[in-house]
């Protein structure tokens, strides 16, 4: 291709996201353009073609993004070349999102036609604004029977300020207004800028780690060309790769001679973790590098941390090595190994959130089948010692003793909660009750409010979605952002069992609610832990100081006293289900713990 | 195979706790289920058995003449050289019954009592009072049919420890060779089970059910019936010899509807309903529903946590015998482990249950699955 070609070809080229909340029905519309453009032949379509991992397709989210290339020929006779980029779901993956928005120049904003504007999708609909896309609202769902397009497209309207004459009607499930999208694709969505004859700039939206490949990375090109065989560097590590191959997702993997201006495609060359090939990060020419990378890197931390512990301690290796291979794919992905006095040999693991940590655990358990203990998430805080110095704790088990502490910092977040007005009441008694500040709070229309809240982390993560969602009958939409660390009066709480303490069941709480919190976990921890073959006390203390005790009973008899008639088989099967639930206990000292007595601490409110 | 069960699925009243293979006699084919099941035995061929053991549903439900067509042949086409076991009710078993039972041989009787407590009888749905009880022991007695063992529970709902009190003074007058004492246990399709879901009853269990578990150990010891398994207890010299078949691990047929077998091998089922059983049996010479072949590791499993549930344990030199390795290959950490819990002990070449271990049991033989 000469340059004159490729300037031609550029002018053809529209790049483009969905916003949508969940359950809105962005992977339907998606579905629905590759049909509709004929970009997936009949016996790749799956349902939802763009979540590719099973556990997407389970939940319903995208967590790993995917681009995809589309011949669209408008009604002006001529063709384009449409990219669609996918982008997550989830408040846990908005760093994600805003660097596989940058890679676009529009966005189709979908909102159901029944529920209106979610906080998630506000959220994005600003990162969309920060950068600078253009927006084609469109009203899905307009074929179910409680849809009020008419409304809802006013909403858009009032809170985001598209003219509600703009919104397009739609079912994609009925494939109702899809040929106006994609028109309104080739109208609304600027064709890329960008000078081919540049330095190559390619920003980096994604990158997954492939065992015989290595790091395959989604990338847009601004400026310049990229083909095999050249030498390119990674802006914010200055690290430098010779590329084996470049090419487009159809949505198979195509490759291509060459990705120029307004290209979206994939790059791979032999980078062996993902941590070398950074989201957000500026692809270069390592021969004639650009000056200036991309703006918007930045190194993502992460917020939530938890220890994981093998059930079998034997399998720790085995653990350490599917964190291994995990972090490949995974740059907010850490662990260092910690050991538990409770617990054994484990790691410490840290994550942007919560969901992006029950994935993490339950792909260990799947994909790697190692039955694990996770203990209760926790966030950093900030510890002044009384010696002047200053620590940051990321372990209950690790705060020190409170004579040593001069004051703990937490890590505070601006939630945003969307919900019609019959709920603010029990939305502000929740919030209130996570040690919420209010902020400000306004109606978006006649029914919905949008409420602000600066609530600790710690409370986030404590639970604090599931109550949210029954407080509010499921109306509720969050969205979080982390603002910065105040000053709490926290304290820790030590749980012994067997008089024995139990690290890695130790939780930080602030003063004012532990006494409560004390009475309700020992009461939680009898109903979860089973009995044992011996009587065992359940003791919560602050320091030396118990503020509540209770015992789970002996067990007693636990033999099987019938023959069951020469039926030795099926006594065999009860054995083995005695023996299954046992795998899933972890054995601290001589009292068998499930699961779920580590998780104990997070559903505390429920009773 | 020198043993063989023999199942009878009718009853005359369904008890609420009973999840064995049953139906309700009336209206039933039991003619045409007794010829099915004489062309089963016949599949055996002719042999000489030590044990057999007719068991239910209910054996004394059939007939005086059905009883005789069955036993008839049986006693024609098997002999039996030790022990000829009969389940039976103690108001069904009335003495043309048993006269036709001890005249085809049949030597040891196993009397369904449960409990001496009226009230929990009927609880329990069963057919006989307190009287019957008596009635039928004096039968046993008259004819000279001594050998006999009482079947009783504990744990039942609403009972107290005098109810166990009082069936130990029972025992300590009727003087039965042999008692099997079982713990209620809850199983899914059952009256009892559907009652404990919605909330209508409860029962004890863990530490009370210990507790009785205790009792009765002791109580029928210092009667004269040491334990010799976790819910059997003897006279000496009156051991039950059939169940003591299972525990040792060592191969029996298993005959009529829902049976169980095994062959040393494999482990074999029949199928269960009557009618498909009768059918199967008649237009296809077999009922066999499933055979599980077994690996060596499952026969290992077996040895043990069946040996385990007899209190003189696992013979260490058998199981060498058997298997071609001694025990501490395949188990050493194992036992290593439990004999330090003090749940285990080994002792003149036989690894036996303590008395700690016995009460959990389960938990000692679910670390031998492999």
């Amino acid at each position: 291709m000469n340059n004159m070609e490729r300037l031609k070809r550029q002018e053809n080229i529209r790049n483009f996201s969905i916003i949508a909340h969940i359950d809105h029905g962005k992977s339907s519309l998606a579905d629905r353009l590759l049909e509709n453009t004929r970009s997936v032949e009949g016996r790749d379509m799956k349902a939802q073609l763009l979540d590719s991992m099973d556990i997407e397709r389970e939940r319903g989210i995208t967590i790993k993004l995917n681009a995809v290339r589309l011949k669209y020929t408008a009604e002006d006779g001529e063709e384009y070349t449409f990219h669609l980029i996918d982008t997550p779901g989830h408040v846990d993956f908005t760093y994600e999102v805003s660097r596989s928005l940058a890679a676009c120049e529009g966005a189709v904003l979908v909102v159901d036609a029944a529920q209106g504007i979610e906080a998630q999708t506000l959220a994005n609909v600003y990162l969309a604004l920060d950068n600078d896309l253009e927006l084609i609202p469109v009203v899905n769902k307009i074929d179910l029977p409680a849809a009020d397009p008419d409304r809802v497209a006013a909403e858009v309207e009032d809170v985001i300020g598209l003219p509600k004459e703009d919104a397009i009607y739609a079912s994609a499930k009925a494939n109702i207004g899809i040929e106006a999208i994609l028109e309104r694709i080739v109208k609304d969505v600027p064709a890329p800028d960008g000078d081919p004859e540049a330095p190559l700039k390619a920003l980096i939206f994604d990158s997954v780690f492939d065992p015989y490949r290595g790091v395959i990375s989604s990338i847009r090109i601004v400026d310049g060309t990229v083909k095999a065989g050249d030498k390119i560097r990674m802006m914010s590590s200055g690290k430098e790769f010779e590329v084996n191959e470049v090419g487009i997702n159809t949505p198979k993997q195509l490759a291509v001679e060459e990705l120029t201006v307004g290209d979206v495609g994939y790059i791979s060359a032999s980078i062996k973790k993902v941590g070398d090939s950074m989201v957000g990060d500026t692809i270069t020419g390592a021969e004639n590098p650009a000056e200036v990378p991309l703006q918007g890197y930045k190194k993502m931390n992460p917020m939530v941390f938890c220890g994981m512990y093998p059930i079998d301690s034997s399998k720790y290796n085995d653990l350490r090595e599917a964190l291994e291979k995990l972090e490949l794919n995974d740059s907010s992905l850490q662990y260092e190994p910690e050991t538990s006095q409770a617990l054994g040999f484990g790691f410490r693991t840290g994550f942007l959130g919560l969901l992006h940590m029950e994935i993490v655990q339950e792909r260990i358990e799947r994909e790697f089948g190692i039955d694990l203990i996770a203990t209760a998430p926790s966030v950093i805080y900030s510890v002044d010692l009384t010696d002047g110095s200053t620590i940051r704790v990321d372990n209950p088990a690790q705060m020190p003793d409170p004579q040593k502490t001069e004051r703990i910092e937490e890590p505070y977040v601006k939630a945003q909660i969307m919900v019609p007005n019959d709920y603010v009441g029990a939305v502000m008694e929740l919030c209130q009750r996570k040690r919420g500040n209010f902020m400000t709070m306004d109606y978006l229309d006649d029914v919905r409010v949008n409420i602000i809240y600066e609530i600790p982390l710690s409370e986030i993560v404590f639970d604090f979605f599931d109550q949210l969602k029954s407080h509010t009958k499921g109306y509720a939409s969050l969205d979080y952002d982390f603002i910065g660390y105040k000053e709490s009066k926290l304290v820790k709480m030590d749980i012994l069992l067997n008089a024995e303490k139990v690290d890695a069941l130790s939780f930080i709480v602030h003063k004012d609610f532990a006494y409560d919190r004390g009475k309700a976990i020992v009461e939680k921890l009898k109903k979860i832990i089973p009995r044992q073959q011996f009587e065992v006390p359940i003791q919560a203390a602050i320091g030396q100081k118990i503020v509540s005790r209770t015992n789970i009973k002996s067990m007693g008899k636990n033999v099987l006293s019938k023959c069951y008639g020469g039926d030795i088989t099926r006594k065999k099967k009860l054995l083995e289900k005695q023996k299954e639930g046992k795998k899933k206990m972890k054995a601290v000292g001589n009292v068998e713990i499930p699961q779920e007595a580590f998780l104990a601490v997070l559903k505390m409110d429920e009773d | 195979m020198d043993s063989m069960y023999v199942h009878i699925p009718f009853c005359n009243r369904i008890c609420t706790y009973c999840d064995f293979n049953k139906v309700l006699i009336k209206n039933q084919p039991v003619d045409d289920y007794i010829s099915a099941l004489i062309n089963e035995l016949k599949t055996y061929g002719k042999k000489s058995l030590k044990t057999i053991y007719v068991g239910g549903g209910t054996p004394t439900a059939l007939t005086v003449s059905q009883l005789d067509r069955l036993l008839k042949f049986m006693t024609e086409h098997f002999t039996v050289t030790d022990e000829f076991t009969f389940e039976a009710n103690p108001d069904e078993l009335t003495t043309d019954k048993l006269d036709v039972l001890n005249n085809y041989g049949v030597n040891r009787i196993s009397l369904g009592v449960q409990t001496f407590n009226n009230d929990l009888l009927k609880v329990l749905g069963r057919t006989h009072n307190f009287d019957d009880i008596f009635k039928s022991v004096n039968h046993l007695e008259k004819i000279g049919l001594t050998n006999y063992s009482l079947d009783l529970m504990y744990n039942l709902p609403g009972e107290t420890f005098e109810d166990i009190d009082m069936s130990l003074k029972y025992v300590g007058e009727l003087k039965p060779k042999h008692i099997s004492w079982y713990s209620l246990i809850i199983e899914p399709h059952t009256v009892f089970y559907n009652k404990i879901n919605q909330g209508k009853m409860t029962v004890a269990g863990g530490l009370e059910e210990g507790e009785k578990y205790d009792k009765v150990i002791a109580g029928l010891d210092a009667l004269g019936y040491p334990q010799y398994e976790i819910s059997n207890f003897a006279q000496p010299e009156y051991e039950s010899m059939h169940n003591k078949t299972y525990w040792l691990n060592e191969p029996y047929i298993g005959a009529g509807a829902g049976s169980h077998g095994y062959t040393g091998d494999e482990r074999y089922y029949n199928i269960k309903p009557v009618n498909h059983y009768i059918n199967n049996m008649n237009e296809h010479g077999s009922v066999v529903k499933e055979k599980l072949l077994l690996t060596q590791n499952d026969k290992f499993e077996e040895e043990m946590f069946l040996g385990l549930r007899i209190n003189k344990g696992v013979s260490e030199a058998r199981f060498t015998e058997k298997y071609g390795v001694p025990v501490d290959a395949v188990y050493g950490n194992v036992l290593k482990s439990l004999t330090e819990k003090k749940l285990l002990t080994r002792k003149n070449g036989y690894i036996s249950l303590t008395e700690a271990g016995r009460m959990i049991g389960n938990d000692v033989f679910v670390e031998f699955l492999l």
